[in-house]
């Protein structure tokens, strides 16, 4: 996952809170919560950066966390917080 | 990029980083999680455990140009979604017009209703595309039977529920929920409530009986018993993955392994009550003026009283445990259900009156004081709607032709008692 390119979901809006962010999914209605201030920023910053491992970096996540990250989003991945990115969609603010 | 948002200070110490997800909700959140709001105290029915004390409706109460300002605000704060309730929140005439403002507004619905106005038409305009399944609709029975259900809900409800459900399922809206408050009476009948879902296609919620409104005065008479919380605490734990609870049980957690959910209070944390003339309180359960934060068409709006009344910021800031802080148990339920405590008169750092340990009960016994209710919109006289609760049968009759009201009794100090059976037993 690392070396791919993802990007948050469409259809989920960000609520930043003291402790990271709600995560809500307007199509599937799931709410999630992003746990660390961290995470948040990784999320957004997604869409910007060409792969994962560079939202981590851009973030300041060092590399030993990459996987713990990783993990994590794949968790949000699961509930289409976040998706892949395909070739034709550029990278979005 | 700025990640944290300029928010005033909730407390004047700062606030805690990390920690878990329980821990920060305890000390707020910039905005509800989720949030009830009555848009009406008026009711068709007069339920005897009324959690509002509806019944009729509020000279005050908000109209529809308030209204609509309301959840233009829960737009700007991300409230992604409200459960709107009442009294009865469809007998408002402007009750489909807003339901279609809020889902325009990205803030999404789920309604109670007891279903009486859940015509085809309207389950066809609830399954259709402008609802673009952003409703939720959650049907109100609290028997699984007419006769448990009617018993405390009012003559007629039970089948007035079952063709709301008939008409979703006929239209093609698929999942509404079937919520059920939990009772002595009906606690034995979870399978037959799940039963009932799986009939309809529709997904089980449980949730707690208050003593709250009307509640306090049947609480007593409806609340399960300790060995029924016991069942239903197991019933839950075997059967329970798809059933909904509101997280409502979280006091049940001390019986061992907590529920899913979010086990605390989230009281003016994470939850709050709008009531129909716009008052603000902690949570849905505590319509009280001791749990009142404040009026939304005050100046500074819903917002105002969400971040900075002194009632919130006081439910946000760290709690000591009181009495229950050396049980073994308080990290999981965490001294239990604030609403339950006040309602039945006993401290709110003390024990849940239906604590699980027992101590609830011993509470109980001790010196107490019932708060007096501090709203009332229950009708001034009796109705045709009105529940009767004439006990439902305990025992036996002592025979079937048994027609003396002193059949079976027999007075045990009595002297040369007479045989009181009946002439068939």
């Amino acid at each position: 996952m690392l070396d791919e390119a993802w990007t948050l979901s469409p259809a989920v809006a960000l609520r930043l809170e003291p402790f990271g962010a709600l995560a809500y999914h307007f199509g599937n209605r799931k709410l999630t919560f992003l746990k660390r201030p961290e995470l948040v920023t990784v999320v957004r910053a997604l869409g910007e950066q060409p792969d994962v491992r560079s939202a981590l970096v851009a973030a300041g996540i060092p590399d030993a966390q990459h996987p713990a990250y990783a993990d994590a989003l794949a968790g949000l991945a699961r509930t289409d917080m976040i998706r892949p990115r395909t070739s034709e969609q550029e990278a979005v603010a | 990029m700025t990640i944290a948002p300029e928010r005033p200070p909730v407390t004047a110490a700062p606030r805690p980083t990390g920690g878990s997800l329980v821990e920060q909700f305890e000390l707020g959140l910039d905005a509800p999680i989720c949030l009830t709001w009555e848009l009406t105290y008026a009711c068709n029915l007069e339920c005897a455990h009324c959690l509002s004390s509806s019944g009729r409706r509020d000279p005050d109460e908000l109209t529809t140009e308030q209204a609509e300002a309301v959840i233009d605000e829960l737009q700007r704060m991300q409230v992604f979604y409200v459960n709107i309730g009442g009294g009865e929140p469809t007998i408002r005439p402007d009750f489909w017009h807003l339901l279609q403002y809020a889902v325009d507004h990205q803030v999404g619905v789920k309604f109670s209703t007891n279903g009486v106005r859940l015509t085809p038409e309207r389950a066809a305009f609830l399954a259709g595309p402008s609802c673009a399944g952003y409703v939720d609709v959650q049907i109100s029975l609290d028997g699984a039977t007419a006769e448990v259900n009617d018993y405390v809900r009012g003559p007629g409800s039970y089948d007035m529920a079952l063709t709301a459900l008939q008409n979703l399922q006929d239209a093609g809206f698929t999942d509404a929920k079937i919520s059920v408050v939990c009772t002595r009476q009906n606690i034995g009948q979870l399978d037959e409530f799940q039963a009932l879902a799986d009939r309809f296609g529709a997904t089980l919620r449980l949730t707690r009986l208050r003593p709250s409104g009307r509640g306090a005065d049947v609480w007593d008479e409806l609340h399960p018993l300790p060995h029924q919380q016991r069942e239903l605490y197991d019933w839950l734990m075997a059967k329970g993955d798809g059933v909904l609870t509101g997280d409502s049980f979280f006091h049940l957690a001390a019986f061992g392994e907590a529920l899913p959910g979010l086990n605390l209070c989230g009281a003016g944390r994470v939850v709050c009550l709008i009531d129909p003339v716009g008052d603000v309180y902690a949570c849905p359960f505590a319509i009280h003026e001791e749990f009142l934060a404040g009026n939304l068409l005050a100046e500074g709006g819903f917002k105002k009283v969400w971040q900075e009344s002194d009632l919130f910021t006081e439910l946000r800031s760290p709690q000591t445990g009181g009495a229950c802080a050396k049980c073994t148990f308080y990290d999981t339920c965490r001294g239990g259900c604030m609403a339950a405590k006040f309602f039945t008169g006993l401290p709110l750092d003390g024990p849940d009156p239906e604590c699980v340990q027992g101590y609830g009960e011993q509470a109980l016994a001790g010196d107490r004081t019932i708060p007096s209710s501090s709203q009332d919109h229950s009708k001034a006289g009796p109705t045709r709607n009105q529940p009767v609760m004439l006990k439902l049968m305990t025992r036996p009759p002592t025979s079937a032709c048994a027609e003396s009201p002193l059949a079976g009794f027999e007075p045990a100090l009595s002297s040369g008692a007479h045989d009181q059976k009946g002439c068939c037993s």
